[in-house]
């Protein structure tokens, strides 16, 4: 057990709590995130419940072996997101260092796939423009929530392995000591961004499979 | 403490360095991660914004004299009204009282050291200036002509000005916003002090808790309703396109979700103020503490269910119209009984009319205005009589300007003596409370007139029958204006020639006043404890004066 006095940040008056208070803040700002996601979830709801059919339609032409890969991957991600937690909390420096990278990579996967679905799909059109290949108008709305969810969730997740980066490089450079505090709020965060995606996937590409 | 006889170091004396000693280079400011001087950060840009956004609605004023206009473009008065609007609601009113009074007395009224997360805080007022860097290049730019509610299809398909820019300044800005309120909630419910039970918690704290609440679960919802905008207009996506099933409505729901509780976001802190400023300067415990409490929490839970009122005559249902009548009618009873408990805590008190309390009392009758006429408006059939009318636009300027700004004023009186450690001079701040309070109702009450008999918002050429209301009109805001500038000029002049006021001129309780003025950098000395409700006003038993010569009271008991 190494010293950890140096993570203590003001003005926390010591780790454990400062520990509740990043978990504590981070849940408050994470009831802010799912009111941002809940506004585009709401504009499909509405959307959908307008054009059943045509979404049906539209969601059959999403990729649904990269859709399922990529849930996979995330949800490969938060396991070893929480065993970098886990190891952090009883101060395991290898292991915690392992699963973060780990955990860097499988996000950096999923990006990867996701770019190469954005290939595809624009090799198809599906971006809303004159050339869209449905021919019912509202299965452009389906391909809009599409992007605008799928794009704005991609942003969640670079941010989320920024910090995930940013964490293990403090960690590795011993500039922090190896602890469970600031691990709390990445791991939470990195979890939400996940559970997101698990809400999208079934909406865009299970949608008319069934 | 002697340090009405020792005017040049009377802090060192007594061993504490206050907070604006901590440093005096540019840099120490723009790098501090301590609540006070960020708060002064923030007060520095929103009085820059509210001045900018002053004189775009002066240059519509004097626009409007004339029935046939003066010498503004159709195009150009709209781009004025619409900076106005953007920069009043987003920069100026949002911001006004829980960035600055929030982020400095939060920590001190609980005992704190500091926010919950200082260097977020720092953060929140560089996403601040961020936003305000794009809203200047709109200035600068050429201006955005949408209204501040940016409504499609005109923002995301039609408008020929800088639309995106100006969504891209309110979603940065907005995002300082959250960040504000995430570190008031967690700084709220971890580092009381002990002995600060939530009961004991002054009604401003539970003030900034409960915009904190609005803060971090409306703003989001506008940020995405912006995203979706720009994501129509950059990206031809059609999100709200009729063409292709999309529904131009759907906008305003979203949008008016967060921009209704938003109006909760501006009047709540303005609350919180009034609540001390009334108890302190009517030596009176306030009236009814707990159902102020659960009022405020209410208005601000019920403030989420009621953004329906916008759209009574957008082809909503006739049910979702009733619902949303009936709960804007509801929304009104924890304000009503806001009302009342402070009338109630000024009757038997021994009131001073000192500049914070004229303030407060110019808020008390302003918002009770404003609050009746939102009643008008709840009511569907009249509401559908005066929509975009003159009605709405003086409805809501009595509740943010002569509401809101009001006590905000009242506050940076109140605690001017608290943050600088000097006293204003009392006349001008006397005479320019009465002159705001004559300025505001000359300017708007005009409004009520015209609107109720049909003049329509948002235009600046009109039928000739209506130019007596708005000579009168104009002539007010100048007489706001000049009321506007006077407290800027004393309280600047106050920081040098102002007499030291002592650590606490008023003989307030609460903790923020139990330390030095203006307070260390680490604000207590010593770990206050609490030991009493707040507001004990009849406990001290002493009359209030402007020049404090007694020692200050036992660190730590809030009495």
């Amino acid at each position: 057990m190494s010293d950890v006095s140096e993570a203590l940040q003001e003005p926390w008056p010591n780790l454990a709590v400062q520990r509740e208070g990043v978990s504590f803040g981070i849940w408050v700002f994470l009831a802010s995130e799912i009111l941002f996601f809940s506004a585009l979830f709401i504009t499909y709801a509405v959307y959908r419940s307008f054009n059943p059919e045509a979404f049906a339609a539209a969601a059959k032409e999403t990729e649904l072996f990269y859709g399922t890969l990529n849930t996979g991957l995330l949800l490969t991600s938060s396991m070893t997101m929480t065993i970098a937690l886990r190891a952090a909390t009883v101060q395991w420096r290898g292991v915690t260092l392992v699963a973060l990278a780990l955990t860097a990579a499988l996000g950096l996967a999923f990006l990867l796939c996701k770019g190469l679905e954005y290939h595809d799909d624009l090799t198809k059109n599906l971006f809303p423009s004159a050339a869209f290949p449905l021919a019912a108008p509202p299965a452009q709305l389906f391909w809009m929530m599409y992007w605008i969810m799928t794009g704005i969730h991609a942003i969640h997740l670079s941010a989320g392995i920024a910090v995930d980066i940013a964490v293990l490089l403090l960690f590795w450079r011993r500039i922090l000591p190896v602890q469970g505090s600031t691990m709390e709020g990445v791991a939470t965060y990195w979890h939400f961004v996940d559970s997101v995606w698990l809400v999208l996937y079934p909406l865009l590409y299970l949608v008319g499979r069934s | 403490m002697t340090d009405v006889t020792l005017p040049f170091a009377p802090q060192k004396e007594v061993g504490t360095e206050s907070f604006l000693d901590a440093g005096h280079t540019l840099i120490s400011w723009l790098t501090t991660t301590d609540h006070k001087r960020i708060a002064i950060l923030y007060a520095i840009s929103i009085t820059i914004f509210f001045f900018i956004g002053g004189i775009a609605i002066g240059l519509v004023r004097l626009e409007l004299i004339e029935p046939s206009g003066m010498f503004l473009t159709s195009d150009g008065y709209n781009r004025l009204f619409t900076i106005h609007g953007i920069i009043m609601v987003w920069f100026f009113l949002v911001p006004s009282i829980p960035a600055t009074m929030g982020n400095f007395l939060l920590p001190l009224m609980i005992g704190a050291r500091d926010v919950a997360f200082p260097r977020l805080n720092l953060l929140s007022w560089y996403l601040y200036v961020g936003g305000a860097a794009f809203t200047i290049y709109v200035l600068v730019a050429g201006g955005v002509d949408t209204g501040w509610t940016f409504y499609p299809p005109f923002s995301s398909d039609y408008s020929n000005s800088h639309v995106i820019a100006a969504a891209a300044g309110v979603f940065v800005v907005g995002f300082s916003s959250i960040a504000t309120g995430v570190n008031f909630i967690t700084t709220t419910h971890m580092l009381r002090c002990p002995g600060m039970t939530w009961f004991r918690l002054p009604l401003f704290c539970w003030s900034m808790y409960a915009t904190s609440l609005v803060m971090v679960l409306a703003t989001p919802v506008l940020a995405m309703s912006l995203v979706l905008i720009v994501a129509e207009r950059a990206f031809g996506l059609p999100v709200f396109d009729a063409a292709k099933g999309g529904d131009p409505v759907l906008f305003q729901h979203i949008f008016w979700f967060y921009s209704h509780p938003a109006v909760y976001i501006m009047i709540l802190p303005a609350m919180g103020v009034v609540s001390e400023v009334f108890a302190c300067f009517a030596r009176r415990q306030v009236f009814g503490y707990t159902f102020m409490v659960y009022a405020m929490m209410a208005i601000a839970v019920i403030g989420f269910m009621v953004w329906g009122h916008h759209m009574f005559v957008a082809g909503q249902s006739q049910l979702a119209n009733l619902v949303f009548s009936f709960l804007s009618f509801i929304v009104a009873v924890p304000s009503a009984i806001k009302v009342f408990n402070w009338t109630a805590t000024l009757y038997r008190g021994q009131i001073g009319f000192d500049a914070p309390m004229l303030y407060a009392l110019g808020f008390l009758g302003l918002f009770t205005i404003g609050g009746l006429t939102g009643l008008f408006l709840a009511s569907v059939p009249i509401d559908i009589q005066v929509t975009d009318t003159y009605f709405v636009v003086a409805h809501f300027h009595f509740i943010m300007v002569g509401g809101s700004v009001s006590a905000f004023m009242a506050g940076i009186h109140y605690w001017w003596p608290k943050v600088t450690g000097r006293l204003y001079n009392e006349f001008w701040a006397k005479f320019a409370a009465i002159t705001m309070f004559l300025g505001f109702n000359m300017t708007f009450m005009p409004q009520f007139l015209m609107g109720w008999e049909g003049m329509p918002r948002r235009y600046h050429v009109y039928p000739p029958v209506f130019q007596i209301w708005h000579v009168l009109s104009s002539g007010g805001a100048a007489i706001l204006a000049i009321a506007y500038i006077m407290p800027l000029v004393y309280l600047t002049l106050s920081l040098r020639y102002g007499a030291r006021a002592g650590n606490n001129p008023w003989h307030a309780t609460g903790l923020e006043w139990q330390t030095t003025s203006p307070p260390p950098k680490h604000n207590f000395e010593r770990r206050p404890v609490v030991i009493a409700d707040p507001y004990m006003y009849h406990e001290i038993g002493q009359p209030r004066s402007s020049h404090d010569t007694s020692p200050p009271l036992p660190q730590g008991r809030q009495i």
